[in-house]
């Protein structure tokens, strides 16, 4: 199993009799492309990357506490400062006991959460257990990393439980890939990382953790343009995924900050009676 | 590189790959090789032919460990056998580092099997030489395995088997004499199979041990070795004894 260089290979790998790779000592020689035709490199490579440079506007968390994993997204899809859509799944279910989160571009985070679930699905079957999930995140890091510099953007986290118990994972399109129990990801994470670590602990319960993840979320889309639409909250347990809320944030923020009656009302309601 | 696109190994008009088969041959012509799986101890034995006086015996090592979890012993050409175990130690870690966990015993089987099967299958090569047993524990369950590939590719699990020189005799003693053992009766099983078509003595058997506690692979002492075998021979006299001495009463 090899790291998945596929990315750089300019014309469709021979399959067939004696291919060369197997017969050489394990290490391959490195594939070769063509370079750009410039003096400046990294200049060349700078203005590329900032062309193509993501900006991740969402809000999206996840975090392990005692009963499992909680995830946590909105659903706002923006371009520039169009709204295109209020209502974007940007939980991704890679298979009925992992999630995937999707920030940075729509597209790239559902094709290549889809490409993972394959994989995942295929280790399952040619070995007849479960991948993990530390596994399946180094799976989709490397994919991602073969592809570096190339204007994919993708922010996701992998959330699941294996044998080993509940796993979070950060992984983006720079390749890098991260364990950790609390992450926020997106243009919203600074204001969600505000309210998730002041409220954090590890043992709360289902609900507490819902609560938590959901206001989060709120704030998040509060205070931040390019978040909003609808928080929705799934918790990973040792069975698997479950979805537990999808609240518009619009509702919560009554919900959260009812409106108490203006002055100018009570003094038509005094002059009424 | 000038891609080979003739193969070699090719049907027989009966169905048989010749190629396949002469390489099962080669299997049958090396030493000795048994492996048999206790309730929580592995164990590898493999016939050493003499060797000469002037060899450095630890280079001449026939059982080796392909991870610290997982061993092998093959019967057959020497040289191809460390063309394969380099593949495969590398596919260990290189599994370690993909899905950052170490390799199931049946994994590397396979793996194993499918490098046997495609030289069976791809232009210019010929066959490996060789049947391989591999023994080891599965990492998170611990649990114990022994499984063996041949040249045409196919692998198995097994409780016990054995490949290489008289292969079938020992097959036939275990298949009389094996049940569940654990710890140093798995060991005592292992060389009192290989025993009965070898040489007895601490210097014609190489045998290792892998436990659950300890993880690891152990080759055991010559020294050791040569108690285990006494061992055996004090009990084969006892029970021949014991055979003997009823009957003269009578």
């Amino acid at each position: 199993m090899k790291l998945d260089t596929s990315g750089f290979e300019t014309t469709m790998p021979m399959i067939g009799f004696g291919s060369n790779n197997d017969m050489l000592d394990g290490f391959c020689s490195v594939p070769s492309f063509d370079l750009p035709r410039t003096t400046d490199f990294d200049g060349f490579q700078k203005e590329a990357v900032q062309m193509v440079k993501p900006a991740k506007g969402t809000t999206t968390l996840a975090f392990i506490f005692k009963e499992g994993v909680m995830v946590a997204a909105d659903s706002r899809a923006s371009m520039g400062g169009y709204i295109s859509s209020q209502s974007v799944k940007k939980i991704i279910e890679i298979n009925p006991y992992m999630l995937g989160t999707m920030a940075g571009g729509a597209a790239d985070c559902q094709f290549w959460h889809r490409n993972l679930g394959i994989k995942c699905r295929l280790h399952e079957l040619a070995n007849k257990r479960r991948i993990s999930v530390s596994g399946a995140s180094k799976l989709l890091a490397n994919m991602l990393y073969s592809y570096r510099g190339m204007g994919l953007s993708v922010g996701t986290m992998i959330a699941g439980w294996d044998e080993t118990g509940p796993g979070l994972y950060y992984v983006d399109n720079e390749g890098g890939r991260l364990k950790g129990d609390r992450f926020s990801v997106g243009s919203g994470s600074p204001y969600a990382y505000g309210v998730l670590d002041s409220g954090y602990k590890f043992d709360m319960s289902v609900e507490e953790a819902l609560e938590l993840a959901r206001r989060s979320i709120y704030h998040a889309t509060f205070r931040d343009g390019a978040s909003g639409g609808v928080a929705s909250v799934y918790h990973v347990g040792p069975n698997g995924w479950k979805k537990l809320s999808g609240d518009d944030v619009g509702e919560l923020h009554y919900h959260y900050y009812p409106v108490a009656p203006a002055t100018a009302e009570h003094v038509m309601e005094e002059a009424a009676e | 590189m000038a891609r080979y696109d003739r193969a070699i190994t090719v049907f027989s008009p009966d169905g048989h790959l010749f190629q396949v088969e002469y390489a099962l041959e080669a299997v049958r012509k090396g030493n000795a090789a048994v492996g048999v799986r206790g309730t929580d101890a592995v164990v590898l034995a493999v016939e050493k032919k003499s060797t000469p006086k002037l060899q450095d015996s630890r280079s001449a090592r026939k059982i080796v460990s392909l991870d610290n979890h997982i061993a092998l012993a093959c019967a057959g050409l020497k040289a191809d056998a460390r063309v394969l175990i380099n593949k495969a130690r590398i596919e260990c870690q290189s599994h370690r580092l993909t899905l950052e966990d170490p390799v199931t015993v049946e994994y590397i089987t396979r793996y194993i099997a499918g490098l046997q099967q495609k030289y069976t299958q791809s232009g210019g090569v010929r066959p490996f030489g060789l049947s391989t047993l591999i023994v080891g524990f599965d990492p998170y369950t611990r649990i114990p395995s022994l499984y063996q590939t041949d040249p045409s590719g196919t692998f198995s699990a097994w409780k016990a088997n054995a490949t290489g020189r008289n292969s079938n005799s020992i097959r036939e003693f275990l298949e009389k004499n094996y049940k569940e053992t654990s710890g140093q009766e798995t060991v005592k099983l292992a060389i009192r199979a290989l025993l009965e078509v070898v040489e007895s003595g601490g210097k014609n058997i190489e045998v290792a041990v892998m436990t659950r506690e300890e993880g690891g692979l152990r080759q055991l002492e010559e020294a050791e070795i040569d108690a285990i075998v006494a061992e055996i021979e004090a009990e084969k006299a006892a029970a021949e004894a014991a055979k003997k001495g009823p009957s003269k009463e009578t």
